[in-house]
């Protein structure tokens, strides 16, 4: 008979002999292979569904939007396209209080006006259906379902926008191109266009967002307008998108997002080509007898490695189509899961070449994991299936081992750099793998040691055999703390990343800070809003003023000049065309401080000299100035020229009234100006009587309680670390797999030790002692080494990811050490459950045949 | 059928050399009956490893069937036992996952050359037969006993029609009327398939059997001479 009918017969009988093992190993490769499949399957439906509809993203093929209303050349080049009967929709957008007289209630809600048939394309889904379509006609309100939560009114109801009123026909469902994050932070009502003025919220300082929607034959009709206008919108500071380039955008941001989830995929993966490793480990230590005998009756090397590694492929095999399967399962829940994070209705399909590249990555996996301790089997000597005590032949130098090492790490940098948004993402990643790795192997190999030389001697004898259990040949000391180690590390590091953002936020709204900021404050109701704060809050309220100017020039240059200007030491384009909202005062507040030049510390600008403003560091990169330069601004149609006298560094993250750009008091005096003040309100109830009292009185003044953006970031926060927890899941899934292959390797040999044990009169309480002695200490260090790690990963990403410093929970911390431990354990003992009640003298019978 | 030219073996144990065989020598004679005998520790088993290939020795040469082990390569000394070897061992050495006729088949299917497998299925059946086990070919070595699976091994040596039977303590294991027949059926076999018998044990009774004896205390030969003759 041939070798490989052979090699394939031999496999197929072992399969027939350990199925079940088999699957459970199996089942490793397939959690990472799902999580694989699922994300980039989704993956492709969302960029095909973008693809598909990215008309209906934008609801038009190109948008124009600025800061003011559309005023000269581009309001004339509108009106021609209309007087061609060309189809032009408007969409008006600004913030402002929505009250709900019926209830009281109050929200800041973002109040969307249209006109003209938006959408052109695609279609907003209402409750109850086709509703949108007489919102143009009707003194109607559209809202997100969210604000009849908010307000505690329900459909039917009228809601008051300003100075005028509302009936609520039915909630916006869903609008292409949005994803539900934004409706998150600011809800939306949306009302037709022609009542905007009815409402009188639109005054000075209101920070109002325009768009012109356009209808054209097709994208490279709508390329050639955008191309055609460029210098128009450019020096007008219009900015503009087209369908297509709207597209891209989305499809990038979800490309990163997936991307992300399947680095988490991959690493289940990994974990899972480690559970395939240690399967395989196991097996071959089992087989060593029967690899001994069939090497004696002469059956070459190569075949018995044929026929392990056909076995590892097998389980590659089964495991990776179980994979597609659940990956495919998975993939269609995915849709509600990621709901927010989508702009648009997904339909979930089979996507073949996903599925396929999981399928074979799976396999791929699975055997090269396998092929180190696959080697192993070239050094039985058939000897061994004379005498048991032939140690195996140590080849020093093997060079199939060092390519299996190299092909193990050539495939995590190849998978991590094709699966990560970019090619040093992914780089990073393989790295963090390897360092984890590495880290978690040596903490094992410490381990193996230290239990060695630091065993107490004079411990309990059951303390002394499990501590000793963590050095004696075959023992399962390095694949535990890897697995263990691997798991309690992406835990510990999602949570503490999580645990310091939250954090962050309740520190920020402890008990003596200002939990209330009320703007647009017009300067005639300065006073009576300050008075009726006042009565409400802990504290007086410091009222900021805020002026709105746009950069006219810089260094004498006009910005309609620097922004033609491409090369790369010019002022960004972003930086040049905002509206700026500035202030003037004489004193630093607590979250700024110089960093270079002077504050001026009350001393007045002398006669003739030019108004001194200060600047923060980083925008004043973007507009390439310095100390000494000059620019003028333009206020409401007056310029004022002023020179930059001092550089601050600003920590955003701190819940001030915080400004780009402050000038000197004395510059601005005249200005028009808005106001704004921060204010503390100490229980829920005068919360809300404050925001009633300033909407019914003070209708175009907006109030934001801060609890309430909190709650929103955390509900936020909570859904995305949700989708990371449920990825971490899988690898978590993937480590218990690798787990139970351990406590499976060496379950025999616990066999006959608990049998000798019994026999010499060891109680049974005694013989589980040492089981979980050896378990806890292994639990204790893997996850100790985990937690380091997980400290240290957190760090990293709380430091340099988000630039927060960075706090540690040591409770919380403790509590993941003592899980892991717990998850060891308790793994441990059930592997071995029911080893220490077997009667000896049937086991040793047994064992003897 | 067997020749070993001033076998030596060494060991590392413990970081210091141990040796284990010192300068031994012997020829078998085709269809011979060896027995190899001597307390525990004397080399029984390295010299039955040395002679049936397992192992390279330090020094000395063994040619087996004409063959010199020495210049052959590990795949090539397997390649060798594969067609002429057969062996019995002390723990039977049944592969767990294989029912009995599966176990027996093992060495013919690891021929590389063509084998006509129901000619091989029907040997093996036979084989079975002749050792008293035709009735539990589908058996696992788990659901046999101790004697019933050292008889499917004996089946399993043969399987291959080798020149040269090697056993290790075959009835080690067995109780004494279990080892009697056991070795009946082994001498018996090796009659019949004219195969050369090299056997070590423990055993008196089963060395008187044999044709000649080969005596080993500490590693050397303490008597019977090194030619053997059938």
């Amino acid at each position: 008979m041939s070798d490989w009918r052979f090699t394939l017969r031999m496999a197929a009988r072992e399969v027939r002999a350990a199925r079940r093992q088999l699957a459970l190993y199996a089942s490793a490769i397939s959690l990472g292979v799902a999580a694989l499949v699922a994300v980039t399957s989704f993956r492709t439906d969302v960029t095909g569904a973008l693809h598909e509809e990215s008309r209906a993203l934008l609801g038009a093929d190109v948008e124009l939007r600025s800061r003011s209303p559309f005023e000269g050349e581009v309001r004339d080049l509108l009106d021609s396209l209309r007087a061609a009967d060309m189809p032009v929709a408007s969409l008006t957008s600004f913030g402002s209080m929505a009250f709900a007289p019926r209830t009281g209630g109050t929200r800041l809600v973002e109040i969307r006006a249209v006109s003209g048939g938006f959408p052109f394309y695609g279609s907003i889904v209402t409750t109850p259906a086709g509703r949108w379509d007489r919102l143009e006609d009707t003194r109607i309100a559209l809202v997100d379902p969210a604000v009849l939560v908010y307000l505690g009114i329900d459909r039917g109801d009228t809601v008051r926008l300003g100075d005028a009123a509302f009936q609520i026909d039915g909630t916006v469902d869903r609008v292409p191109g949005e994803i539900g994050l934004e409706a998150a932070i600011a809800p939306r009502v949306y009302i037709a266009e022609r009542f905007v003025d009815e409402t009188g919220l639109v005054r000075f300082g209101s920070l109002v967002r325009y768009a012109a929607l356009l209808a054209l034959p097709d994208a490279t009709a709508a390329e050639s307008f955008v191309d055609e206008h460029h210098d128009l919108f450019q020096q007008s500071r219009v900015g503009h998108s087209t369908a297509t380039e709207r597209e891209e955008n989305m499809s990038e941001w979800f490309e990163v997002l997936s991307r992300f989830l399947g680095l988490l995929g991959l690493t289940a993966l990994l974990l899972g080509g480690l559970a395939t490793g240690s399967a395989v480990h196991v097996f071959v230590r089992r087989k060593l007898q029967t690899v001994a005998m069939l090497r004696c009756v002469g059956a070459p090397q190569r075949t018995v490695f044929a026929i392990y590694l056909l076995l590892a492929a097998l389980m590659g095999l089964v495991g990776a189509a179980l994979g597609v399967a659940l990956g495919v399962v998975i993939q269609h829940g995915l849709p509600s899961v990621l709901a927010d994070f989508v702009p648009l209705d997904v339909e979930p399909r089979f996507r073949l070449v996903p599925a396929l590249a999981g399928f074979g990555i799976g396999i791929w996996v699975a055997v090269v994991f396998a092929l180190l301790p696959l080697l192993d089997v070239r050094n039985v000597s058939p000897l061994q299936a004379l005498r048991h005590a032939v140690e195996p032949a140590l080849r020093r130098r093997d060079g199939w081992k060092v390519a299996a090492h190299i092909l193990i790490l050539a495939t995590v940098i190849a998978l991590g750099v094709s699966q990560a948004p970019a090619p040093v993402v992914g780089l990073v990643f393989a790295g963090a793998i390897g360092v984890t790795t590495i880290a978690l192997w040596a903490t094992a190999r410490v381990l193996t040691l230290g239990a060695r030389r630091l065993l107490p001697t004079r411990a309990p004898y059951v303390v002394r055999q499990g501590v000793a259990n963590l050095f004696r040949p075959h023992n399962q000391t390095t694949p535990v703390t890897l697995a263990v180690g691997f798991g309690v590390f992406l835990l510990g590091t999602v949570f503490l990343v999580q645990r310091n953002l939250l954090d962050r936020l309740a520190f920020e709204s402890g008990s003596d800070r200002p939990n209330l900021v009320v703007f647009d404050i017009q300067s005639d109701q300065v006073e009576g809003v300050r008075a009726l704060l006042a009565d409400a809050s802990v504290a007086p309220p410091q009222v900021t003023p805020i002026v709105p100017a746009r950069i006219a020039a810089i260094n004498g240059r006009p910005a309609e000049e620097l922004l033609q200007d491409t090369t790369e030491s010019s002022p960004g384009r972003w930086a040049l065309r905002r509206e700026y909202r500035n202030t003037y005062r004489d004193t630093l507040v607590p979250s700024e401080e110089i960093v270079a030049g002077r504050w001026w510390d009350g001393e007045s600008t002398g006669a003739g000299r030019l108004a001194r403003i200060s600047i923060e560091q980083e925008l004043a990169e973007d507009l390439a100035v310095g100390l000494g330069d000059r620019i003028t601004w333009d206020i409401q149609g007056v310029r004022i020229e002023t020179e930059i006298a001092s550089l601050r560094r600003v920590d955003w993250a701190r819940f001030e009234l915080n400004f780009f750009v402050v000038f000197e008091p004395l510059a601005l005096a005249a200005a028009p100006r808005t106001f704004v003040t921060l204010a503390n309100v100490p229980d829920d109830m005068g919360m809300a009587m404050v925001q009633r009292d300033l909407v019914t009185r003070y209708s175009n003044v907006s109030a934001l309680d801060i609890s309430t953006v909190q709650e929103t970031l955390q509900r936020l926060l909570e859904s995305v670390t949700l989708v990371i927890r449920v990825m971490a899941l899988f690898s978590i899934g993937c480590g218990l797999v690798v787990l139970l292959g351990a406590v499976a390797t060496s379950r025999l040999q616990r066999l006959h030790e608990s049998i000798l044990l019994k026999t010499i009169g060891a109680r049974i309480p005694q013989v589980r002692s040492i089981l979980a002695v050896e378990y806890v200490t292994l639990g204790l260090l893997a996850s100790l080494a985990g937690t380091v790690l997980a400290v240290a990963g957190g760090w990293g990403a709380v430091t340099f990811l988000f630039r927060l410093d960075f706090r540690l929970p040591v409770l919380s911390v403790l509590a993941l050490v003592v899980t892991g431990v717990a998850a060891t354990t308790a793994v441990g003992l059930t592997g071995n459950r029911g080893l220490v009640r077997r009667p000896p003298l049937a086991v040793l019978r047994e064992v003897a045949e | 059928m067997i020749i070993a030219e001033h076998l030596e073996q060494t060991y590392t144990s413990g970081g210091r050399p141990l040796t284990v065989l010192h300068d031994i020598s012997l020829s078998v004679e085709p269809h011979a009956f060896l027995a190899i005998v001597g307390p525990s520790g004397s080399g029984k088993t390295t010299l039955l490893g040395l002679l049936a290939g397992l192992d390279r020795p330090s020094r000395g040469t063994v040619w087996l069937d004409g063959e010199n082990l020495n210049t052959l390569s590990e795949d090539d000394r397997a390649l060798l036992r594969v067609r002429k070897v057969g062996f019995v061992f002390q723990t039977f050495q049944l592969i767990p996952t294989l029912t009995a006729i599966e176990n027996v088949l093992v060495p013919v299917e690891l021929q590389t050359t063509a084998v006509n497998h129901g000619e091989a299925v029907a040997h093996a059946h036979d084989l079975l037969e002749r050792v008293g086990l035709g009735d539990r070919t589908h058996h696992y070595p788990a659901q046999l006993s101790g004697g019933e699976q050292q008889r499917v091994a004996l089946a399993r040596a043969f399987a291959n029609r080798p020149k040269i039977l090697f056993a290790d303590e075959p009835t080690g294991n067995l109780d004494a009327e279990t080892g009697r027949a056991v070795i009946d059926l082994l001498v018996q076999l090796n009659r019949e398939q004219q195969t050369t018998l090299v056997l070590v044990t423990h055993d008196r009774a089963l060395a008187d059997r044999a044709g000649r004896v080969l005596r080993l205390v500490g590693g050397r030969v303490a008597s019977g001479d090194g030619r053997i003759a059938s």
